[in-house]
């Protein structure tokens, strides 16, 4: 892949026109079709002024082939209608491929535009675990969105009108120059200045805007923050404070608008003026030609009538040529998405799904972002055994889970399960063993027994409810008015941390993973919860190979196996009671979390 | 989000004159807009009869006498129609932004008296989209959609004049198509508008899938389920394909059909003036003013057919921010109070009596507006001042009642609750809520710098106040943490400090404030242990000498409490000192044994809630 191809248009729409060329080829050819027949209905008025009405040579040879084939020129004069008929004629045909035109188009821009958005999605949950940890949620969003909807309406809305505009102009100007070449060039004149003016002024209009938009931005996210803190408001007595801030961002925004309109307003007068003033001239010149002989009088009808289609389409393509740059910019910001690389499996991938669940690190090392995070950390957690980790917010707790689940590779040493090197084994079927549940879970805008049912939609209300009482959510999600029909997120309930994080309990326990991961997952529960639902997955989870994470003491204390990470190395390691004994980071929290305790006791 | 308010299908003129005190400051403006348009309207009908004058008076007799007079007065024609252009269009972005900023202000100062009840169950983003899409829909109506319409009624009334003057015949035929043409329209366009609705449905679905897709998709890569996520977004893009594609079907059809029905028109005109132009009845430049004018109707039709659509449609953000302005407020001062003690905008601090902090409960019932059960019944509580309440229980077991009618978020159903021995009904809002100092367990702050934030508290205090009260509760080590220390931004809603960091900032903020009455919920959520102790520190020390309220979840907080309230099921259902409490040998010292049986198996927590 070359790199300039990254960045075009081409590059974001490849492999999303597959088929549709046609059909685009199609919508161009009916416009072409509908712009002629759009012209034509003017040269019928004209040689029914001309030639019928009046005593004119015809002036084309179709023309009077066709008046002729009607049965000449006086049958036709008794039989006007037939002039009318033909217009009809016109107007249908037009229409008919004007119809032809959009349905196309239309097929053609919408399902381009939905296999880009499919496109984009499907990446962006392709794309590496490190690339959604360096990318801002909100920006990635706002791209797939914001920059979307730019690439959509110049799709859709206007790059064949570009085409038809050209076509447009193009016909026009031939057929004119085919009646009077002077007259065509006083026309002319006005195409470059209208089309730069338009284009300047849009480039002006849309910094405008911008900044118009953007004070509402402001206004908005003002609003926001008074109704979430209102309480905060009330109890401090600040209403007139924050309505005094209101006003001053209220009227901000009313004057950014009405500079807007302004110069909008200068936009819109100016080009009605530069507008009126060419048909104007058109007029006054016509004139002239028509009395000296120039052209004929339906020759002056034909040529206002083409004059006044120029206009509008004129005053488009300059605010086209200014969208373009939006465009270009949306692009880019596109391709940049679409442009990193997905996660890939090596040749040799070995499918995990009989693992059975022994992990051993081995001098493993791992940096992130060229920071240091875990340096020569080996320990072993055989088969059905229990690994407790603490260590304190930075210490490399978080990676380690990572790890394992081939979020990210090792940059040195050896990670095995079942004595093969985690890179081995299939990403994706590794995972599906591997139940990780993550410090700050996220549940899915569905129901509650859908979030839990997630990795697995074939689970049964049974094993759903089951998973959920393993977590001790089941009694709250039954205490909820639509039980497990309760929808989850904006439009549902409103979740307690502790709820989420045992829903994401729920929600990984329910594949019945050979290896159960918990990232800090209980520390929004309390205490006695931690203790029931580590009491019930030692029952259920029989024989699963379980790595605890916290900083609760409780929480670690009955593993078979404890380690204690500092600054990403292992600083100990051992059992809670030889932990204990050893006098280190163990028994210092462990006296720390004691002594509160202890004052408590003084009650 | 839920729409509680139905569609209204036909057109409610109960509905628009609320609007009326709003749209009259704009009145004068109004009718110059309605002014420009309809001489506007009635230069576009003129420009085309120059080009008849020039057809008959020029072209057909060859001469060019009197182009002179007829070029400028046609310039000039153009001239004023640009100007009217750019006089209408500043006067309609000055009453468009004008409506809406005064409707916004409208409803921003009507939701400050909102009380809390209401946004207990309404979520911020209905308030949200009320405040500032309703708003801007209903003005744009006005300031532009409007003025279309009567643009286009004089246009077409014009229209037809300057056609019946020159050929009543022709002109009949012509008005012939309108009907058709108009039908037509109205019926499309209907459609069109709901098709364009649906897109837009759809359109904030993929929005919110994209939303989804992105912020879950480090969840959707441990759980292995990307590709099930892709296939339903794909099944959405389905959907926004269809709507698009029905809307661009309902066009395409449309436009063809209103051009050929003008054509019509056209043609009409072309074969009957055709007759009358032969037999010298009509000079030619006539048969070119009318074919002018039938191609030139269609805009209009359509722009009417549009607004009205538009008014249908509008109707209902006009019924969203009237429900908004309507809701009524649960507690407001009497109108006494507020000409003795002044409103939330307008104080009237000279007549405030100073707060002690000395709380009565007298035999107060309460229920919640939109709950059935009396949750209070009969309750009276002494709190003298500089006393400590801590409130305790279990999560959702309706520990914040009290609190909410101390601090009168929510007022007695019967009974009074008397501040230093006054019902507090009779002093106004502001008044209470001055002496309050407030924590919350999710601790909001406001974007902008620590500063701004701990100055909330008072806006007069100095910085090195600030520094004070900061160094007081600690908040200074936060500060100090931070690249620009006290002046570093901290993100809307404080999102770039974690919990722990907003609570000690928030802890500052009430210090400086200095309030007589203190509420604090306390934190459940985790937070790492040295805070936790500064969090600790802090307490004790605002305590000191102050009224306090405490939801409390820690021990070493209930330890400081002077009354302690057990909360179960909405009602308390004990209270006194801890002593008291443990002799009384019921729930509390239940909670309490549980708590040591589980102290005994191991270490403990300092986090642990006494339950």
């Amino acid at each position: 892949m070359k790199k300039a191809d990254n960045n075009g248009i081409l590059f974001l729409f490849k492999g999303c026109t597959k088929g549709l060329k046609r059909y685009f080829l199609l919508a161009a050819l009916c416009s072409f079709g509908s712009i002629l027949f759009n012209f034509l209905s003017p040269q019928i008025i004209r040689i029914t002024v001309d030639s019928v009405l009046g005593d004119k040579e015809f002036a084309f040879r179709a023309a009077e082939y066709a008046v002729n084939l009607l049965g000449g020129r006086n049958a036709l004069r008794s039989n006007l209608y037939l002039c009318a008929v033909a217009v009809f004629a016109c107007a249908l045909a037009e229409g008919l491929f004007t119809l032809v035109s959009r349905l196309s188009l239309s097929h053609c821009t919408e399902s381009c535009l939905k296999r880009l958005r499919d496109r984009i999605f499907g990446h962006i949950q392709r794309l590496p675990f490190s690339w959604h940890t360096f990318n801002s949620t909100g920006d990635t969003i706002q791209r797939c969105t914001a920059d979307m909807d730019v690439i959509r309406n110049f799709i859709a809305n206007q790059l064949l009108e570009v085409i038809r505009i050209t076509i447009l102009i193009a016909t026009a100007l031939f057929l004119m120059a085919g009646m009077n070449l002077p007259l065509t060039l006083c026309a002319a004149l006005f195409i470059p200045i209208v089309a730069g003016y338009s284009g300047i002024f849009f480039a002006q209009i849309s910094k405008r805007f911008r900044i118009a938009d953007e004070s509402e931005g402001e206004l908005m996210s003002f609003v926001q923050e008074n109704l979430t803190g209102v309480r905060v408001v009330r109890a401090f007595g600040r209403e007139r404070f924050e309505l005094d801030r209101f006003d001053e961002k209220n009227n901000k925004l009313y004057h950014k608008w009405v500079d807007l309109g302004y110069l909008l307003g200068a936009y819109w007068g100016i080009g009605d003026m530069v507008t009126g003033f060419q048909v104007l001239t058109i007029i006054c010149v016509g004139c002239y030609y028509a009395c000296s002989g120039g052209i004929t009088l339906g020759e002056f009808l034909v040529f206002v009538s083409y004059n006044r289609t120029l206009a509008y389409p004129l005053r488009r393509l300059g605010r086209i040529l200014s969208d373009m740059s939006k465009m270009k910019v949306s692009c880019s910001r596109l391709c940049e998405i679409l442009s990193a690389e997905e996660e890939g499996d090596g040749e040799n991938v070995l499918s995990a799904d009989g693992i059975k669940g022994d992990i051993e690190f081995k001098h493993v090392t791992f940096s992130y972002r060229s920071v240091p995070v875990l340096k020569d950390v080996s320990f072993h957690v055989p088969r059905g055994t229990t690994l407790g980790v603490l260590g304190a917010t930075g210490s490399g707790k978080s990676t380690l889970c990572s790890l394992i689940d081939r979020l990210y590779d090792a940059d040195e040493g050896l990670i095995m399960i079942d004595g093969h090197d985690i890179r081995e084994y299939d990403r994706r079927s590794l995972r599906s063993k591997i139940g990780l549940v993550l410090q700050e879970p996220f549940l899915f805008s569905k129901t509650i027994a859908e979030n839990i049912a997630i990795a697995k939609p074939d689970s049964s209300m049974e094993d759903i409810r089951a998973a959920a009482r393993i977590s001790d959510i089941d009694e709250s999600i039954t205490g909820f008015a639509n039980g497990y029909e309760t929808a989850v997120g904006e439009r549902g309930v409103t979740l307690s941390g502790g709820q989420k994080q045992r829903i994401a309990i729920a929600r990984t326990l329910i594949c019945s993973c050979p290896v159960l991961i918990f990232d800090d997952s209980l520390s929004a529960v309390d205490l006695g919860t931690d203790a029931r639902i580590r009491a019930s997955l030692k029952k259920s989870a029989k024989g699963s190979t379980v790595i605890l994470i916290s900083h609760r003491i409780n929480t670690l204390m009955d593993s078979d196996n404890i380690i204690v990470l500092e600054n990403g190395r292992i600083a100990e390691m051992g059992t809670h009671e030889s932990l204990i004994a050893q006098n280190g980071i163990y028994r210092r929290t462990y006296d720390l979390q004691r002594a509160a305790a202890d004052t408590q006791e003084d009650i | 989000m839920s729409e509680n308010i139905n569609y209204a299908k036909g057109f409610r003129l109960k509905t628009w004159l609320k609007l009326k005190p709003f749209i009259k400051p704009y009145f004068l403006r109004l009718a110059a807009l309605i002014t420009c348009m309809v001489i506007t309207a009635v230069i576009d009908v003129i420009l085309p009869v120059f080009l008849s004058y020039a057809v008959d008076n020029f072209i057909t007799p060859k001469t060019t006498d009197g182009i002179l007079p007829f070029a400028l007065l046609y310039f000039a024609a153009i001239s004023l129609s640009s100007v009217l252009v750019v006089i209408f269009t500043r006067l309609s972005m000055v009453i468009e932004m004008g409506l809406g900023r005064d409707l916004k202000r409208a409803c921003f100062v009507h939701l400050q008296d909102l009380s809390l009840s209401y946004y207990n169950r309404t979520p911020v983003g209905y308030i949200l989209a009320r405040v500032m899409s309703d708003t801007g829909r209903i003005s744009a109506l006005i300031a532009w959609s409007l003025e279309d319409v009567f643009w286009s009624i004089a246009y077409v009334f014009s229209a037809f004049v300057s056609m019946f003057i020159v050929n009543p015949t022709l002109a009949l035929i012509v008005l012939a198509v309108v009907p058709p043409i108009a039908a037509v329209t109205f019926f499309f366009q209907s459609r069109i508008l709901s098709a364009n609705r649906e897109i837009r449905r759809i359109n904030s679905k993929i929005t919110g899938a994209y939303n989804e897709g992105i912020t879950g998709a480090k969840t959707s890569k441990t759980l292995v389920i990307e590709d099930r996520m892709t296939k339903e977004f794909g099944d959405i893009t389905t959907e926004m394909y269809k709507a698009n594609f029905r809307s661009a079907r309902l066009s395409a059809f449309f436009i063809p059909i209103v051009t050929f029905l003008s054509s019509v028109a056209v043609g009409l005109v072309l074969g009957k003036g055709g007759y009358q132009v032969m037999g010298m009845a009509m000079p030619l430049g006539t048969l070119s003013l009318f074919i002018s004018y039938s191609l030139a109707l269609l805009d209009p039709i359509r722009q009417t057919a549009r607004v009205f659509s538009e008014i249908i449609s509008t109707q209902v953000n006009i019924e969203r921010v009237f429900a908004l302005l309507e809701q009524p407020c649960l507690i407001s001062d009497t109108p006494e109070v507020i000409n003795r003690y002044g409103t939330a905008f307008e104080p009237k601090k000279e007549n405030w009596e100073p707060v002690k902090g000395h709380i009565t409960f007298d035999h107060v019932w309460f229920k919640y507006p939109d709950g059935e059960d009396y949750v209070l019944e009969d309750f009276c509580l002494d709190v003298p001042e500089g006393t400590t309440v801590a409130i305790v229980g279990e999560t959702g077991a309706g520990k914040s009642t009290l609190v909410n009618l101390a601090c009168r978020f929510f007022e007695p159903t019967r009974g009074r609750v008397l501040i230093d021995g006054t019902d507090y009904r009779e002093r106004s809002q502001l008044w209470l809520h001055s002496a309050l100092g407030y924590v919350l367990q999710t601790p909001h702050l406001f974007s902008g710098s620590i500063y701004e934030n701990i100055r909330y508290g008072r806006p007069d205090a100095t910085d090195e106040e600030i520094e004070r009260a900061a160094a007081l509760v600690s908040a200074d080590t936060v500060a100090s943490k931070l690249e620009n220390g006290y002046n570093t931004d901290v993100g809307e809603g404080g999102d770039r400090l974690s919990t722990g960091e907003k609570q000690l900032i928030s802890f500052a903020r009430a210090v400086l404030a200095d309030p007589p009455i203190f509420v604090l919920d306390e934190a459940t959520s985790s937070i790492d242990t040295e805070t936790e102790q500064l969090i600790q520190k802090a307490i004790t020390h605002i305590l000191k000498g102050r009224t306090s309220f405490i939801i409390a979840h820690r021990l070493s907080t209930v330890r400081l409490a002077d009354i302690i309230l057990v909360v179960d099921n909405g009602k308390i259902i004990e209270r006194g000192s801890h002593k008291e409490l443990m002799a009384l040998n019921g729930s509390y010292a239940e909670l309490y044994r549980a708590m040591e049986i589980k102290e005994s198996i191991g270490g403990t927590n300092a986090k642990r809630p006494p339950s």
